[in-house]
């Protein structure tokens, strides 16, 4: 919890300081500028400030899953130690690297489309989007290997844990998914005019680095624990 | 204009009600004093804070409300000013804190040597436990409670064994000494708070929290929940008495340890056969009851609720109340059992009797009746058949007639209204949400059909 | 105007005004309308609960009167009216309502920067609702945990609605998040890229500001509310046991073990302290904007207002034990927590510092969003400083659970931003619609409204000083330390109550009524500066600005400049055109 407190703090902070600071002490009443115009206008893209402040509030999702783990763990007071740690099946390795291909493919798909070779941008797009239903598909089988094992009771904390966090980053992914079909169509090379899809790529490979950076930091607390 | 009459209005009616209010801190029984006046201090400062900021609002309005002729200034800021407020507010806020955590400094540290007591909460009542001659109390777990040991002690712990188990929602305290409460819950959060205490503190179930006081007055005091625990929460009593160390002494030691509980024997039907036969006069020889001798039927009843019965009988709990004409005929029957042991033995007896279907007598609208029943089924269960842990006695098959009367008589407080009944007085707040006797009969009618 | 091209670029398609009734008004994408569908689907549910506390306060002043208010629904009513208010209301009216309908045109954009997702918002909202209201009818009824849901008991036997209503509450708020995080990404996105050329961020109105805020503040930790409403709800239906200790419910074992009850009560105040000032910092700037407006002067000290803003914002994320001094959890945490509570006082001090000096040496015209404005100053300086004695945690031992507390959140966070929407309601109904709400009938709200509510709150006060504890359904007389008076005074209060509640059917009569009677508008009734009033249309027509969007010269608070021929100079006037026929100006350049 804590450390949701300091993230939340951090964000915040962040925000401020890239936001304001420039500004904060200027006096607006004063600031009748020749033409009236201020200096800060905003240049960038709506939908990839909207995509960053998602990925905030994603960030302070799964930082308080993280902060619950930590103190039903029972680091917190009055907690009881009833936590029995659960094996986890080796395919999450398997399932890493291939999330990690999957990123790679979309980074390759966009250094692709800035060059304009749509082609291969589409190509590593499909790719990666391939990979990440692998991922799933891996992710839905390591579910089913944790079904199998002793620590598996829903009483288990280890076990309710594993299942809640491995789902919620999939749902994330699977949101993603939707995204990328939606570039996938408007890129198919069967439409008559093409769409400038460039910002699509680029906001779907900067959230799968993030989904990838997040998966990294769960399964790290998984094996950790 | 009108608006800065009226603030003044209120400032100042709030100000009188402040000193007029026939509401104030209940006279202290402990040690806090000093939580009562940090309340004062956070008065006096809020206080000239609160007239300050709105008799100058209201001047403001006043003075510079429209059609005076002047205009507005043109005024950004003042740092200055703003400065000083700033400041001056800080001090204000430190003069506040420091004294609070100054006392809670002395809060979180219970003092050496300090009585320990466990307070158990559960879903409607308190019982209490303090450690035995070893000064130390035995562990417990949820998962072990059951009608026999609703303690949840944990046999196997040796230490537990001289613990004495008070399984009443009265407690009793020294005065003037130092006491830590631990604080325990079975089923869902509470909170033990003694207004007069000053300080209280929520149990949560899973985890034992604490809080200690020191009492420093005699005599009775209410303890409520005060953490939202389910339907019957405002109906979750207890009470503290504090006694001089003699009489605290004496109380103590008239309560049964866990050794004690765990020696008691189940009854004896068959002595218990003999001793029922008075009561057969009345409640019949298979317990069935007579209706025209104002007799309930006994059989089918858990027997834990006819034990607390004929006891509250025999201590004048129950029946002392000069309208209780039927309780009243009842005591002499109970007296006649010697003792605990006598009481399980005829209650043993009537467990073996066979639990016939009374007459139905009470004719009321059974769809409204199922609906005043919700209530009901939070203690004495959705089937009717009663539920130990929250005391409440089987309805479902037993004397439609006795049930309704009781409840006429639980409204009217000729029964529930001794101050020992709190199981009783508990009822008597439950029969009140029934509004008329149709609406009891429409609740009987329905039980009828359980 | 390259950036206008951005700006518009996502509504080419839309700046064909739609002609349909359905696309107009039902599936429409224009924050205009969506914020007035919000709005009305706020008051709706808002009323429910206005009922259920009616309903309560019948029940608390004249016990055993009212058969069909049994102690499981008064339990249900406490729970239902508390969330509805605080989120189905407060949180969508202030974000749903007042952000959606003031963000676009206060910063001078055509609409939200995703419209489409806007939408969705409102749809995904209505469907909480719906949820909401479905889990009260069903088997059970709804939850009765009280606004708080805490487990062990909001999923255990013995309390109301414990298996249906429970699971429909928490997929309701679920939902609702959802619904939230959608609009709340627009709000966000929309202040930082969308404002028109000109608009600074330190020459936003103070509206703007706190909604802006407030939004960060709700998509950051509603997520700590949807963690706990998906983990309450795998431990109700699947049988883990995050919340869920080992207990022995109704003398039954229980399946679980080992979870943490605390762990949720820090969940929950972890989203539900900043949710405080979700509702009041939205209330703080829309409160700057009337002052300044009303009182014909600059709102005083702008740069420390905003800087407060932030302030509050980023501090109400540390002090959401403060509800927990005496939960249980380590009392240690209570020197932490109360300090930075207080501290959170200065902040908050200095925005009411700065209202009161707006008024001082201002020219203040007594309009009824004024006495709304003037009305909240005093319940919030009210409400605010028994804050003072919540917070700091020795106080609030003795305090804690009474009727203090009750009065306290009542004050703070019920009347005064209520109040606050009311003023805006009244301030901003022309824009909206064309015709100003009717003056005598608003004052009789205003008077009314204020008057009884104080008369309400007050005396409460003094009950949790006694001791009188919440959350009761009864007081039955053998509580040894609660007089006779006790009694009297919860008549009174719920006479107060009852008088409060009729009047707000006078307000809904003067919405309805002034729709089609009310004295015509023209476009800047109030003469302010803010961009909103000076639309070509009134009311705005869809994209707001006709062909060409404002150009903002200064901040939003020219009032009473000296040498200027007017009181009030708009944002949109060039400096070397102090006239304040501002809008060809506007659209010059």
């Amino acid at each position: 919890m804590s450390a949701t407190a300091a993230y939340i703090a951090l964000a915040t902070g962040i925000l401020v300081w890239a936001l304001l600071v420039r500004r904060f002490t200027a006096k607006p009443w004063e600031a009748v500028l020749e033409r009236g115009i201020g200096d800060d206008l905003p240049n960038s893209a709506p939908a990839r400030v909207g995509l960053w402040v998602f990925l905030a509030v994603v960030t302070s999702l799964f930082a308080l899953f993280m902060s619950a783990y930590y103190m039903r763990m029972g680091h917190g007071h009055g907690a009881v130690h009833d936590w029995s740690t659960l094996a986890e099946p080796a395919v999450l390795w398997v399932n890493s690297l291939l999330l990690i291909l999957a990123s790679a493919s979309m980074q390759w798909s966009r250094a692709n489309i800035t060059r304009g070779q749509i082609a291969r941008a589409r190509d590593g797009l499909l790719i990666g989007g391939l990979f990440t239903i692998a991922f799933l598909g891996g992710q839905l089988y390591a579910w089913r290997e944790v079904r199998g094992l002793d620590a598996f009771t829903p009483g288990n904390p280890a076990v309710a844990f594993f299942y809640v966090l491995t789902a919620v980053h999939g749902l994330h992914l699977l949101g993603g998914l939707f995204v990328w079909a939606k570039t996938l169509i408007r890129i198919s090379p069967r439409r008559p005019e093409p769409i400038d899809v460039r910002l699509s790529i680029e906001l779907c490979t900067v959230y799968w680095h993030y989904l990838l950076f997040v998966w990294i930091g769960l399964f790290a607390l998984l094996i950790a624990t | 204009m009108a608006l800065a009459v009226a603030l003044i209005v209120l400032v100042l009616g709030t100000v009188l009600f402040h000193f007029l209010s026939p509401w104030w801190f209940t006279p202290i029984a402990s040690n806090w004093e000093m939580m009562d006046e940090t309340v004062q201090v956070t008065f006096w400062v809020t206080g000239i804070v609160f007239v300050a900021v709105n008799l100058f609002l209201a001047y403001a309005i006043l003075r510079y409300r429209t059609g005076r002729g002047g205009k507005a200034h043109y005024e950004p800021e003042n740092k200055k000013l703003e400065w000083w407020l700033t400041i001056g507010t800080s001090v204000g806020i430190a003069a506040m804190l420091a004294p609070g955590l100054a006392v809670w400094a002395r809060f979180v540290t219970v003092p050496e040597g300090a009585a320990v007591v466990e307070v158990l909460g559960q879903q409607w009542n308190w019982s209490y436990r303090f450690p035995g001659e070893d000064g130390k109390l035995g562990t417990t777990d949820a998962r072990l409670i059951s009608l026999d040991n609703p303690f949840g002690m944990n046999a196997a712990d040796t230490a537990g064994h001289d613990d004495i188990l008070v399984a009443s929602p009265e407690l009793h305290l020294p005065i003037n000494e130092p006491v830590k409460l631990l604080l325990r819950a079975k089923d869902v959060n509470h909170q033990f708070a003694v207004p007069q205490f000053r300080v209280k503190m929520d149990m949560v179930p899973g985890m034992v929290t604490y809080f200690w006081l020191t009492p420093t007055r005699t005599g009775q005091f209410d303890a409520l929940c005060e953490q939202l625990c389910g339907m019957a929460h405002f109906a979750m009593r207890g009470r503290v008495v504090v006694d001089e160390q003699d009489t605290f002494k004496a109380w103590l030691a008239q309560q049964p340890t866990y050794a004690n509980t765990r020696e008691v024997t189940a009854g004896d039907p068959s002595v218990g056969e003999a001793l029922f036969a008075p009561c057969t006069a009345c409640h019949g020889a298979q317990a069935q009851g007579n209706r025209e001798l104002n007799a309930p039927k006994l059989s089918g009843q858990a027997a834990w609720y006819l034990v607390r019965q004929l006891q509250d009988f025999k201590n004048g709990v129950r029946g002392a109340h000069e309208g209780d004409v039927y309780g009243k005929q009842m005591i002499p029957f109970a007296s006649m059992l010697a003792d605990d042991a006598a009481i399980r033995n005829v209650v043993a007896h009537i467990a073996r009797l066979p639990d016939q279907e009374p007459e139905t007598t009470v004719f009321g609208d059974v769809e409204k009746g199922r609906k005043h029943y919700r209530t009901c089924s939070s203690c004495h269960g959705v089937d009717g058949k009663g539920i130990w842990a929250t005391h409440a006695p089987r309805l479902s098959n037993m004397s439609d007639w006795y049930l309704a009367r009781q409840l006429q008589n639980f409204q009217k407080g000729i029964r529930g209204s001794h101050p020992r009944d709190f199981y009783g007085s508990q009822m008597a707040q439950m029969a009140d949400v029934l509004a008329d006797d149709k609406a009891i009969n429409d609740l009987i009618g329905y039980v009828d059909t359980l | 105007m390259a950036f206008v091209a951005i700006a518009d670029r996502d509504h080419e398609h839309a700046l064909h005004d739609p002609q349909s009734f359905i696309r107009k008004y039902i599936w429409s994408q224009d924050h205009k309308v969506i914020a007035v569908q919000y709005a009305i689907v706020a008051i709706a549910i808002g009323l429910v609960a206005l009922t259920m506390s009616v309903l309560m306060r019948l029940q608390l002043g004249f016990p055993d009167t009212f058969a069909f208010i049994a102690p499981e629904n008064y339990y249900q009513f406490i729970t239902m009216h508390g969330m509805i208010m605080v989120i189905y209301l407060l949180t969508a009216l202030f974000l749903g309502g007042f952000g959606n309908y003031l963000i676009p045109l206060m910063c001078g954009s055509r609409d939200m920067v995703f419209p489409y997702m806007n939408m969705l918002s409102f749809w995904v909202y209505l469907l909480a609702v719906l949820v909401l209201v479905a889990g009260m009818f069903v088997p059970g009824g709804p939850t009765g945990a009280g606004w708080t849901l805490y487990p062990p008991q909001a999923i255990l036997p013995g309390t109301p609605g414990a298996s249906w209503g429970i699971i429909c509450m928490l997929a309701s708020l679920a939902i609702f998040i959802v619904a939230f995080t959608m609009g709340g990404l627009n709000y966000v996105t929309t202040v930082l890229q969308a404002r028109c050329r000109g608009m600074t961020l330190m020459r936003m109105p103070l509206s703007v500001w706190g909604i802006f805020t407030a939004s960060i503040l709700g998509l950051l930790a509603f997520p700590a509310l949807f963690v706990s409403a998906v983990m309450m709800m795998l431990d109700s239906l699947v049988g883990t046991s995050f919340f869920m200790p080992a207990v022995a419910s109704m003398g039954e074992p229980s399946r679980y073990s080992g979870g943490s009850p605390l762990l949720f009560q820090h969940l929950f105040w972890f989203f539900g302290h900043p949710e405080v000032y979700i509702v009041a910092l939205p209330a703080f700037g829309i409160v700057s904007d009337l002052l300044s407006t009303h009182a014909r002067r600059n709102i005083f000290g702008y740069r420390m207002m905003v800087w407060a803003i932030l302030a509050i914002g980023c501090l109400s994320f540390v002090v959401w034990a403060h509800h927990m001094y005496i939960s249980g959890m380590n009392p240690y945490f209570g020197f932490f927590f109360a300090t930075t509570t207080l501290i959170i006082a200065v902040p908050t001090a200095i925005k009411v510092y700065n209202w009161v000096l707006t008024i001082w040496r201002g020219d203040v015209h007594l309009t009824v969003p004024m006495l709304f404005a003037i009305g909240f100053i005093f319940t919030f300086v009210n409400g605010g400083l028994t804050g003072l004695f919540l917070g700091n945690v020795t106080v609030d031992v003795p305090l804690s659970g009474t009727y203090f507390v009750v009065a306290h959140f009542h004050m703070v966070m019920g009347v005064s931003p209520i109040l606050v929407v009311f003023g805006a309601i009244y301030h901003w109904y022309p824009k909206m619609t064309g015709r100003m709400l009717d003056e005598t009938l608003g004052k009789i709200h205003f008077w009314a409204t204020f008057i009884g509510t104080y008369a309400i709150y007050l005396p409460m006060h003094y009950l949790g000083i006694l001791g009188v504890p919440r959350r009761y359904y009864a007081y039955s007389n053998s509580i040894e330390f609660i007089p006779p008076s006790v009694h009297e005074v919860n008549q009174w209060i719920t006479i107060s109550a009852l008088f409060v509640a009729a009047v707000q059917m006078v307000f809904l009569f003067n919405l309805v009524w002034s729709l089609r009677h009310g004295k015509p508008s023209g476009d800047n009734p109030w003469r302010a500066t803010t961009l909103e009033w000076q639309t070509p249309d009134t009311p705005p027509k869809h994209g707001n600005w006709g062909k060409d969007l404002p150009v903002v010269y200064r901040w939003a608070y020219d009032y009473s400049v000296p040498s200027a021929p007017q009181d009030f100079i708009p944002q949109n006037v060039p400096p070397d055109d102090r006239t304040p026929a501002g809008r060809e100006h506007g659209v010059k350049s």
